[in-house]
């Protein structure tokens, strides 16, 4: 009987390591896979909401933008509930951060952090649990102006649109402000049935303000993408000197259409020939097809590659996968065709070199594009997160450094280009956005927004533009179907203004 | 039946590193308490000095208890089901007090006490197991009587789509825990009696006599009648398997091994034609994570596997987790709370406590030089194991749930005072009969140590 004794006891231990094997299996090796499924929510949102998660701070570090406080309701199974003292003026960067809905903006690109998950808080966990300390999220600084913000929000009034203003110096975001936006307060805190309805409130609002005009929204830039095939023209030698036809219509070969100027005006007054400073500063659209059609496809589309754009291919899809600029938020970057797409199709090239066709861009991406042309041709991709800070000590765990993205044009194209824009605010079709005692560079822009829909204006600039003086900070504004202008809109009087107020504003 | 003989006079030193165990498993049962409780509150609970003296009286009392009536018992058994015991009262507060009813888990204090009693009563009453060999019959008879009485009309209640409790008025119990007992014990002293012939065979196939075999296929249709007319798969499962394992190691032969499996293999499909609710529960097992089930027939064995996912290696801690969320986690889900809240450290540190009992178990087993001991050790032995493998397994998913409790560990008073007759057996049988101990007991040094 002993060795059958025996045999039962190694087939008793065979037993139970079938049994660790699979705890092994469960516990470690698929634990995170397991415990992610959505139907284990309660576990989730549970250990989520027993965290008192970082605080969101404007670039002060005293603004708040986000906090957890204690939850006065004892029956609830969450400690904490999320607050946001700004409303809606930061909703669409912080997100919301709900029970239902999960997470966006923010508190979703920076979860680990506000969490308290990330490697960086291993060693800060590990004493909280010695000492039974609650564990605390990290404190997230962002670049953002809250005096700014309020700025861009009371220049935008009523209009629907957006407004970015950014530090060309090192790309940190101090304004991102579209109208419509969402309070993410009702979204996250609250019983569920009000969180629903706040839900279903904010989803059904045609408006969509969920999704940002300012960086998730893709428009036709229209003239403002002149700034493009400008650096192009400069950066292959030809100057703002340079002299060109100045037809009064431009017959695209191979079509039955034409280019014309805005309005069907003549340029410079009907010349024979005009420069690209004098086309630029009146923004002839002739000019400019003309000049993108003689710079070929290959460099109007090198040109938008450097300067971030995405490459399409408008016959097969309309989406784009290149990863360009990099953000910490989901955002649209702009869209312009490959090259081969032009082939044959030079009225293609003639269109998109005056914004229309396939070009596709946002605020976001156009101040970007002038921080690139005020910072003497350095693109820095956009910045909203500088550091994340201990939640108790606010000693820094993690600092974000600026993130040079690319140099789209040369120092000297850039300062030609610089002077080009300052003539567009003194005496061209930007003069709405003068300020006293104060050089500003800008671009109009006005968008053709399909057959019966107003047109979109849009005005991208940045100030100081004097020779010699650094820019401190670049504006790019987009009103939707023409503000309170209707069809009579430009860019010019509808959305310089808005980007007048907030430089002024910050230059003080 | 070869001789390892029992090495009494090497035993005697056991006492003190004995009862240090015993206080070193009073301590860590005490710790996951005060733990459960700060983990839930946050604060220190001010009842826990009485907690731990009261659990440690008793748990002391136990073991000086085994010291007077059981001298020379196995010392590791003892202390080892104090500690699965006291952490599982731990967990069964931490669960109750978070559902609300801590009542609860104190009727489980006092059904440990109970089961404590019940332990020091076996040992008392029952001076040598060799007294149960005179009674083959008659207990077995008592064991199948016990098994099918959630049969008869008017007695049986039924919860959950299984017969298996017998009202009393004050209490429901399960009869066949204690059943089960009787039948091993009835296995032991049979077998024992006949394992030559049994193992022999006569005749030209070999087989043997159906004298001998008859009450062996009456035990093996009792395990089916459990099956279909109880519908309790998990106990089926345990008493077929025991008897399976103590026909073999008997007499040696594969074939009884090889013919048992097939037949439970064939009857266990038979149940899976013919019940609905063995079939919802191998559904469930396959599929408890496909989203069609996961909220509803897969629900508890989903939020079983997430509790031990959410725990991952160390666990959320004892007091921070969910285990709550499970459905019945008290009892047939206890492993996965202590999953969630200690990690695969702790579902492992009670596991390999349930491995160190069965090991010294079976080590009993091979001590003992009586053909009936030795097979009463390899049957309580192998009916704690397999009960451990069921539940632990059908948590895990690795066979289909049945609903056996968590020895010690798991909500339930039958269970706890039926694992306390199965060890106060055990202890009983590696300590050999009463009198000896009494001898030994002059010994001076141990006398101190008796107090």
């Amino acid at each position: 009987m002993d060795r059958q004794i025996r045999r039962l006891g190694i087939a008793f231990v065979a037993l139970f390591a079938v049994l660790f094997a699979q705890v092994a299996y469960v516990q470690v090796v698929a634990a995170d896979r397991i415990a992610n499924q959505p139907a284990n929510a309660a576990r989730q949102i549970r250990a989520e909401y027993a965290v008192e998660r970082g605080q969101i701070l404007a670039a002060d570090i005293k603004t708040v933008l986000a906090t957890s406080v204690p939850n006065k309701d004892p029956d609830s199974p969450y400690l904490f509930v999320r607050q946001y003292p700004m409303g809606e003026l930061f909703g669409q960067l912080t997100g919301y951060y709900s029970q239902i809905y999960g997470r966006t903006g923010l508190e979703q690109a920076m979860n680990p952090y506000l969490a308290g998950t990330a490697p960086e808080f291993t060693t800060q966990n590990l004493t909280d649990i010695i000492f039974g300390r609650a564990r605390r999220g990290g404190t997230v600084v962002t670049t953002l102006d809250a005096n700014l913000q309020r700025v861009a929000r009371e220049a935008m009034g009523d209009l629907q649109g957006a407004v970015v203003a950014i530090d060309p110096t090192n790309g940190d975001v101090l304004a991102m402000y579209s109208n419509p936006g969402f309070d993410p307060q009702p979204l996250s805190s609250g019983t569920p049935a009000q969180i629903q309805d706040a839900w279903r409130r904010v989803t059904s609002d045609p408006d969509t303000p969920l999704v940002a005009h300012a960086f998730q929204d893709l428009y036709l830039p229209g003239s403002t993408f002149k700034t493009v095939t400008a650096s192009a023209a400069l950066e292959h030698g030809w100057g703002p000197e340079k002299e060109w036809p100045n037809p009064h219509h431009l017959e695209l070969d191979g079509t039955d259409e034409h280019i014309e100027n805005f309005g069907d005006e003549f340029c410079n007054g009907g010349s024979k020939t005009v420069t690209m400073a004098q086309a630029f500063e009146s923004s002839c659209n002739v000019t400019f097809a003309e000049i993108g059609m003689r710079l070929k496809a290959q460099r109007m589309a090198g040109q938008a590659q450097a300067y971030g754009f995405c490459r399409t291919e408008p016959t097969v899809s309309p989406a784009c996968q290149d990863e360009t600029i990099p953000f910490v938020l989901p955002w649209e970057v702009g869209h312009f065709p490959d090259a081969s797409y032009f082939d044959n199709n030079e009225a293609a090239l003639a269109r998109s070199a005056i914004g229309l066709d396939n070009d596709l861009t946002n605020p976001l991406h156009l101040a970007l594009i002038a921080s690139a042309i005020a910072n003497d041709g350095t693109m820095y991709a956009p910045r909203l997160v500088t550091e994340v800070r201990d939640g108790t000590t606010g000693q820094p765990i993690k600092t974000f450094g600026p993130d040079e993205f690319s140099h789209p044009l040369t120092a000297d194209s850039a300062r030609q280009l610089r002077a080009m824009m300052v003539s567009v605010v003194d005496s061209g079709t930007g003069t709405a956005a003068r300020i006293g005692g104060t050089v500003v560079a800008g671009k109009t822009g006005t968008a053709t927004n399909g057959e019966n829909t107003p047109p979109n204006a849009w005005f991208t600039s940045f100030a100081p533009a004097g020779p010699g003086q650094t820019a401190r900070i670049a504006v790019a504004v987009i009103v939707l179907d023409g503000g309170d202008l209707g069809n009579e809109a430009t860019g010019g009087q509808v959305a310089a203004p808005i980007a007048k107020q907030v430089m002024e504003a910050y230059l003080g | 039946m070869s001789a390892v003989a029992a090495p009494t006079a090497v035993r005697a030193p056991r006492g003190r590193t004995g009862l240090a165990a015993v206080v070193v498993a009073c301590g860590a049962s005490v710790l996951a308490y005060a733990l459960q409780a700060m983990g839930l509150s946050g604060e220190r609970p001010d009842n826990v000095v009485v907690y731990a003296v009261a659990f440690t009286g008793f748990a002391v009392a136990g073991w000086y208890a085994i010291r007077r009536f059981a001298h020379a018992a196995d010392p590791v058994l003892y202390p080892t089901a104090v500690l699965l015991g006291g952490l599982g009262l731990a967990m069964l507060y931490r669960l109750m007090v978070d559902r609300g009813h801590p009542e609860f888990a104190a009727e489980q204090a006092v059904w440990l006490v109970v089961g404590l009693a019940s332990f020091v009563l076996a040992l008392v009453v029952i001076r040598d197991v060799r007294q149960l060999d005179a009674y083959t019959y008659t207990i077995g008879l008592a064991g199948l009587i016990l098994l099918l009485l959630p049969i008869v009309p008017g007695v049986g209640t039924e919860i959950n789509g299984a017969k298996l409790w017998v009202n009393l008025g004050v209490v429901t119990f399960q009869p066949a825990e204690a059943g089960r007992i009787l039948i091993v014990i009835f296995l032991a002293s049979y077998l024992s009696q006949r394992r030559e012939m049994l193992a022999a065979g006569v005749g030209r196939l070999g087989l043997p006599r159906p004298k001998d075999l008859g009450p062996l296929i009456l035990a093996w249709g009792a395990s089916l009648v459990v099956l279909f007319l109880e519908r309790d798969m998990g106990a089926s499962l345990l008493l077929f398997g025991v008897f399976v394992v103590m026909v073999w190691v008997a007499t040696g032969r594969w074939s009884y091994l090889v013919l048992g499996l097939a037949l439970f293999a064939i009857g266990a499909y038979i149940g899976y034609l013919a019940f609905s609710h063995v079939q919802v529960r191998v559904d469930a097992w396959l599929h408890a994570m496909d989203p069609k089930v996961v909220a509803d027939q897969g629900y508890q064995l989903a939020q079983g596997w997430f509790a031990l996912a959410t725990g991952g290696m160390v666990g959320t801690g004892l007091g921070q987790g969910s285990p709550t969320l499970i459905p019945y986690v008290g009892s047939d889900f206890i492993l996965a709370a202590f999953g969630e809240e200690l990690g695969m450290l702790g579902v492992a540190a009670l596991l390999l406590l349930y491995l160190v009992l069965v090991g010294r178990g079976l080590r009993i087993a091979v001590e003992r030089t009586d053909g009936f001991e030795k097979l009463l050790a390899v049957g309580l032995t192998t009916l704690l194991g397999l009960q451990v493998f069921v539940i632990a397994g059908g948590v895990l998913r690795l066979i289909p749930l049945t609903g056996v409790p968590l020895p010690l560990v798991s909500y339930g008073g039958t269970s706890r005072v039926a694992t306390a007759i199965v060890l106060a057996l055990l202890v009983r049988t590696s300590a050999g009969p009463w009198f000896r101990a009494r001898r030994e007991r002059s010994a001076p040094t141990e006398e101190q140590a008796d107090g």
